[in-house]
């Protein structure tokens, strides 16, 4: 007993390491922008130059940028708003709608994971320019709706799924309509995790790249614009100010969704079936 | 309650996808929807030599990026659940959050790792291991897999983590109660175990990976072409819709393939345990 304890403290050390290891794969290369977008040079290289804030100031005072960043908030706001819906009356219906038609859209809400993004976006493309709509914002929105809809129903969908049926059945046979119980009960409760899935639809919607592509009309999103720019070595370094700032931004959405993830959870075993 | 949900499954994904089905069997007009009834497109595809190149390659890539994806995720999703403790939490964000980030950007840093001019090649010169800048890196088959294994490691680890997670520990008790050596347990008990957790990790990885256009495009250089930058193309430069519409059908379908292997693998393993 004692030499198998030792063994698998062992194989733990080891694998312990590979995982630190893993870890610096995963953020060397992505530390690299904020280091470089301090240095005082248009080439991404070592030995670093001088410290230098000038990329950031460039990020001052540039309206295609600046006008970028808004459409951008604009669409993840809308299609986050849009995406946590969708999640949510899906998976509450595929719980406790009992219908199988419930159950098929539920089906299909979870589909777009098994579909690459380019055909996402061609299919859409297709889609928005047959009803006349054509490349626009809107376009955008539904295409990022669509991304973000599997996550939204996949979170949604376990957060219900660890409220105990028994608060549902008491509020049903306290004389509480289906509608009331969702709306006093079950979306109470699940509050914070609603706040989650929109945090991560924001976050797709926010980063998507792949689909906008087909759908920008005359006004890019932020990602579009920061793929206009690589073409240019000169603007590389505002790319890498940039990229820092939506870093940061990224990582603290993440965390405070994570955090509000917890909570809900923890709320959830707080009141045991 | 069904409304939105009924709206976006419906008339996004399902008539979306179906307009693609409908337009790869249409002849290019210059029309939104082409003209008469063909497969001419799909007879296109499979006779010209080019596209079985691009889609093999776009297979053998999607392939060795899953592979390698699903090989390293495996440890550190077996650290996660078996060795972690009170860390888990904690390292289970960390490997999740570059998921929250820009995609472009991971790419992007990759591009600055690789460069002529870049981290690598500059920090082997300054260190002097080597004499010369080397073109080796950037614009490879190469460096396509390690940057999309590197974008999807956190797809891979989590279904792997949460099969893993699964697993009663009484079951590895019991294999080395009955003497298995912890190697022999794990390739008799954990592993079979994990397997729909790996091959759910392998989908996710594969699906937008063989679809994938931005990185061949930024890191990969003429010879690492993919199935989707020949869709993207058709959809902009070549202006044919309809033999756009075919490519996605035909990856649509490779992906259907893909998915029934593994469905089946999964209940030939589900069967054993």
């Amino acid at each position: 007993m004692k030499a198998e304890q030792a063994d698998t403290k062992r194989d733990g050390s080891w694998l312990g390491l590979y995982v630190l290891a893993y870890l610096v794969f995963l953020y060397l290369p992505v530390l690299l922008i904020p280091l470089f977008s301090f240095n005082d040079s248009i080439q991404a290289a070592f030995p670093l130059q001088g410290l230098t804030l000038q990329w950031y100031q460039t990020l001052y005072g540039n309206p295609a940028l600046s006008g970028a960043l808004l459409n951008s908030l604009v669409i993840a706001v809308i299609a986050a708003s849009g995406a946590t819906l969708c999640g949510i009356t899906v998976s509450y219906m595929d719980l406790y709608g009992r219908s199988p038609l419930a159950a098929t859209i539920s089906a299909i809400a979870r589909l777009p994971i098994l579909i690459p993004g380019v055909i996402v976006g061609i299919s859409l493309l297709i889609l928005v320019n047959l009803i006349g709509l054509g490349p626009s914002r809107v376009a955008i929105v539904l295409g990022h709706i669509l991304v973000a809809l599997p996550t939204t129903v996949v979170v949604m969908r376990s957060r219900f799924a660890a409220i105990p049926r028994t608060v549902r059945e008491a509020a049903l046979d306290l004389g509480a309509s289906d509608w009331t119980t969702f709306r006093r009960v079950m979306l109470p409760l699940s509050l914070p995790a609603v706040l989650s899935a929109f945090m991560l639809a924001f976050l797709i919607s926010f980063d998507e790249f792949i689909v906008v592509f087909f759908l920008a009309g005359t006004e890019p999103t932020l990602p579009l614009y920061i793929w206009s720019q690589l073409r240019f070595p000169r603007s590389l370094p505002t790319v890498m100010a940039l990229g820092t700032v939506i870093l940061a931004v990224s990582f603290i959405i993440a965390g405070t969704a994570e955090i509000l993830r917890h909570r809900g959870l923890g709320a959830a075993r707080r009141n045991p079936a | 309650m069904l409304l939105p949900g009924a709206l976006v499954t419906f008339l996004l994904i399902l008539f979306a996808l179906g307009l693609v089905l409908f337009l790869a069997f249409r002849g290019n007009d210059g029309s939104l929807l082409g003209v008469g009834l063909t497969v001419g497109n799909f007879v296109t595809v499979a006779t010209d030599p080019l596209y079985w190149t691009v889609t093999l390659r776009s297979l053998v890539i999607a392939g060795l990026v899953t592979l390698a994806t699903v090989v390293t995720a495996y440890p550190v999703a077996y650290y996660l659940a078996f060795h972690a403790g009170r860390r888990r939490g904690l390292l289970l964000f960390l490997v999740t959050l570059p998921f929250w980030t820009s995609y472009l950007l991971r790419v992007f840093a990759w591009k600055i790792v690789l460069a002529y001019n870049g981290v690598l090649n500059s920090a082997l010169i300054e260190s002097g291991i080597w004499s010369e800048p080397t073109l080796a890196f950037l614009n490879t088959p190469a460096a396509v897999v390690v940057t999309l294994a590197h974008a999807y490691a956190p797809f891979a680890i989590l279904p792997i983590y949460v099969a893993l997670d699964t697993i009663p520990k009484s079951l590895l008790e019991a294999a080395s109660d009955l003497g298995a050596r912890p190697f022999t347990a794990f390739r008799r008990v954990v592993l079979p175990n994990s397997m729909p957790g790996v091959l759910a990790a392998a989908l996710v990885v594969f699906v937008p990976t063989v679809g994938d256009y931005v990185t061949p495009a930024m890191v990969g250089g003429p010879a690492s072409t993919m199935i989707g930058t020949l869709i993207q193309s058709q959809f902009g430069k070549a202006n044919d819709w309809p033999f756009g519409a075919a490519l996605s059908v035909c990856v649509m379908l490779v992906i259907l393939v893909v998915v029934l292997v593994a469905r089946g693998a999964d209940r030939r393993f589900g069967s054993r345990t």
